[in-house]
């Protein structure tokens, strides 16, 4: 179609904000999630976790960039096939391992960074097909 | 580990479950050309007002609170890649619920991404 480089631009500029939010956004969340913990599945239980968790900062720090990633992820839909975003967004695989080393300070073994690029290698291949796979089924 | 295993099932499966209603609520609205704010407003009151959104808002919403569940169990290196196994679920889903074309090579990536995943479950600290 005439306006596919248009389309390409654009759906690159989408997913490098759907890449970049969601990882850093998950930082944050697992951070104020190590201070609030897991507290059990009775009623008082859950509810304590919920009023914990929503009144933490660093938490809604989170939310703010996963918001801004939903945003993101709704507009791409619109003209980008769900089987093409979600794997290409799996970039946040690898930025999330390195904030959680170094931000979070977590250990990520040998073994765990090697499967993170093997997921970047499967990316890498799928991110190779069309922006909008059914149009070419069109006669 | 009951909990976590719970909690993971409702992160893959019901997550997966509500991006694919919120792709198919996108879908019936029509592509975004316009990316002026008040283009951007009218595009989202128009979607608000599909059935699919709010089913599958409600289920992304029941996912992200069990991911924070497990966040508040486990180390992020390790709650996000096991998650990932949402990318067989996602291309399935694809082709059978969206009737999405899903290529070999795109198959291939998938599976790549799977194994890596596994190894990424594997490598615990």
């Amino acid at each position: 179609m005439s306006n596919q480089p248009a389309r390409r631009l654009k759906t690159l500029v989408m997913m490098i904000i759907i890449v970049c939010s969601s990882p850093v956004g998950y930082t944050f969340v697992s951070k104020g999630m190590k201070q609030v913990g897991w507290q059990g599945w009775s009623l008082h239980s859950i509810l304590h976790f919920f009023i914990q968790g929503f009144t933490n900062g660093t938490i809604w720090i989170g939310i703010g960039l996963l918001l801004a990633y939903f945003v993101a992820f709704l507009v791409v839909l619109s003209w980008a096939d769900y089987s093409y975003v979600q794997p290409a967004a799996s970039l946040s695989y690898l930025i999330v391992a390195i904030l959680a080393k170094y931000f979070l300070h977590e250990v990520v073994t040998p073994l765990r960074w090697l499967g993170v690029i093997i997921i970047c290698s499967g990316v890498f291949i799928v991110g190779r097909t069309h922006v909008r796979s059914f149009e070419d089924l069109a006669p | 580990m009951t909990t976590i295993v719970i909690l993971y099932f409702i992160v893959v499966v019901v997550g997966t479950g509500g991006e694919m209603c919120i792709s198919r609520a996108t879908k019936e609205i029509g592509e975004v050309h316009d990316f002026r704010p008040h283009a951007i407003a009218r595009h989202v009151l128009a979607v608000v007002k599909v059935p699919w959104l709010w089913l599958g808002i409600s289920m992304m919403a029941a996912a992200f609170f069990a991911l924070m569940g497990m966040l508040s169990m486990a180390n992020a290196s390790l709650v996000f890649p096991a998650t990932a196994l949402n990318y067989a679920v996602g291309a399935i889903g694809g082709k059978f619920f969206l009737k999405e074309r899903v290529t070999a090579q795109r198959w291939l990536g998938v599976t790549i991404v799977c194994v890596g995943v596994v190894l990424v479950v594997l490598g615990k600290g």
